[in-house]
């Protein structure tokens, strides 16, 4: 499935809501039921902190793609991080770097990327795009 | 007897235009007054009308508008000046807010007095603002930072505190009110025990102004800083008292504009107190609605904002601890309306978001106290801070909106 393709599904189940507690617990549902992150990964170097919640981001590079884990202390920030994964995960660094984050707008959740919201989330979202590019430069440089 | 009718709550309320909106289609419930007041229509009439019809700057011009506009400014310092009590206006200097203030005193003073192997005494439970700028200056001059630790309950350790204070000790920084737990510190007491010492004493009034009278010459404090935004008035503006023994010595903070005196390549000579502090055209429109701030609250009176206050922050207490699984962190039997709290299992953000979602404004997070939050061993609470305006159905409204969340997380 193409980066497109997951997020116009993510629309799809998310406009099945009229009402934002249904939407939340969605999110809270999937935040618990998701893989966590193998516990090894939840390493300092793997920690971005938000004042708020705290977001453990582990990335694999295999055979051209990049494959994204993630967790969270938050339920709903860690619901919305397995969002991103869901995307961003398992595709080329250049389909990563080239993918917008404006879905999340589109289903109501554009505050929690907002910088004051300080989730961590922001800087995932950076730093999903930063090892993208990392693992690019990597490839060309192979 | 002080009235605390509904009656006489609702034409306070009626004060507020904020407070009558909706958030995500329901009545707002506004809880998070330790980072903001919100603004009585006198004071947000006061800015409109200084930019309206009084618009000039202070202390330059021979015309009509400039003379008022100083006239007025002025009219201010000698407001607050009363309204803490200082000895003087001259003891009076207006700031960004109670971090400048801070921060002011941090470099001024540490510049002249602070030497290598001296010591300042802050405490865990301060607000980033009373930490970091003394911590900067210890570093700047080779000095040492003393920490006054915490009680459990959330209190100060006078214990220890007494047994920090030494012949190096040039400054005990302390704050009024705690920002986060609520904690009314025995700043009296600290005072003189400093004194005693012949150390001066800072206090961060942040939070301390905005819940009762202060009279500086009682307390006998050297410097105390406070915030106009957390006391009704606009953000951006503030202040900070300081006896004039000390201020005449300390080293002008920022430099151009009002502050001098005369100037020429060879030497620059500075103003007198207070204008040797108040570089630059100051604030002079945000001064206008920090007066109006003033007056509104001596309009109001402390006895029915003590009054208020004292009953919301009970009552909130007694509803909260009354759902199962929720913590109150801070249980000093000195407290501001202020309750931070934590519900088992859920962890703060999640909580505020869903509350928000509901129209319930609370804070989440460290709350710019991550030393007192490492002291608690936690990372953060949710945090309900009352103001005068808020009633008990809004607290009840905060109970079952956790409730909700408890369900939504259970």
């Amino acid at each position: 499935m193409t980066i497109s393709e997951t997020i116009d599904q993510i629309i799809n189940e998310f406009n099945q809501f009229d009402d934002w507690m249904d939407k939340y617990n969605y999110l809270i549902e999937m935040g618990r039921s998701v893989p966590l992150i193998d516990e090894t990964k939840k390493t300092d170097s793997n920690l971005i902190t938000g004042c708020q919640s705290r977001v453990w981001l582990s990335s694999e590079y295999k055979d051209g793609l990049i494959y994204f884990t993630a967790d969270s202390d938050a339920v709903i920030t860690k619901g919305i991080a397995f969002l991103l994964i869901r995307v961003f995960s398992g595709h080329t660094p250049t389909e990563i770097m080239e993918a917008e984050t404006t879905f999340l707008d589109m289903i109501g959740l554009k505050e929690h990327l907002s910088p004051t919201r300080s989730n961590g989330l922001l800087s995932m979202v950076k730093q999903i795009k930063l090892y993208a590019f990392a693992y690019q430069v990597k490839e060309k440089n192979s | 007897m002080i009235e605390l009718s509904a009656t006489k709550i609702q034409s306070v309320r009626d004060d507020f235009p904020i407070l009558s909106r909706s958030i995500y289609g329901k009545p707002l419930v506004y809880l998070d007054n330790a980072a903001t007041t919100q603004k009585p229509n006198s004071v947000i009439d006061a800015i409109s009308n200084y930019y309206r019809n009084d618009n000039a700057n202070v202390h330059r011009g021979v015309h009509y508008l400039s003379q008022q506009a100083t006239g007025a400014f002025e009219d201010v310092r000698k407001q607050l000046a009363a309204f803490v009590n200082a000895g003087s206006p001259t003891e009076i200097i207006f700031t960004r807010g109670a971090t400048e203030a801070i921060n002011l005193v941090a470099w001024s003073f540490c510049e002249t007095f602070l030497n290598a192997g001296d010591e300042i005494i802050v405490s865990a439970l301060d607000h980033h603002s009373n930490i970091v700028p003394w911590q900067a200056a210890c570093i700047r001059k080779g000095a040492h930072l003393k920490v006054i630790p915490v009680t459990p309950e959330g209190e100060l350790n006078l214990e220890e505190f007494e047994k920090l204070l030494s012949d190096r000790t040039r400054m005990v920084a302390i704050s009024h009110i705690s920002n986060t737990l609520g904690t009314i510190n025995p700043i009296a007491d600290i005072v003189k025990s400093a004194h005693n010492h012949g150390i001066p004493v800072f206090i961060d009034g942040a939070q301390g102004l905005s819940h009762g009278p202060v009279d500086v010459q009682e307390l006998d404090c050297d410097f105390y800083a406070f915030s106009a935004h957390k006391m009704y008035g606009p953000m951006g503006i503030g202040g900070l008292y300081g006896k004039s023994s000390w201020l005449n010595k300390m080293q002008p903070y920022q430099l151009g504009g009002e502050m001098i005196d005369k100037v020429t390549f060879a030497k620059t000579t500075y103003n007198e107190i207070p204008y040797k502090f108040e570089a630059g055209t100051p604030n002079v429109a945000d001064v206008m609605g920090f007066g109006a701030a003033i007056s509104y609250l001596q309009e109001i009176g402390w006895d029915f904002i003590k009054a208020q206050e004292t009953d919301i922050l009970n009552y909130a207490t007694a509803s909260l601890l009354e759902i199962e699984g929720v913590k109150i962190v801070g249980t000093s039997a000195h407290k501001a309306a202020i309750v931070s709290f934590l519900i088992e299992g859920i962890h703060f953000f999640d909580a505020g978001t869903i509350l928000d979602h509901m129209g319930i404004a609370v804070r989440t997070g460290n709350h710019c106290t991550q030393p007192l939050m490492d002291f608690l061993g936690i990372n953060g609470t949710l945090r309900a801070s009352m103001a005068f305006y808020n009633t008990r159905q809004e607290i009840d409204r905060l109970v079952a909106g956790i409730h909700q969340v408890k369900i939504l997380f259970a």
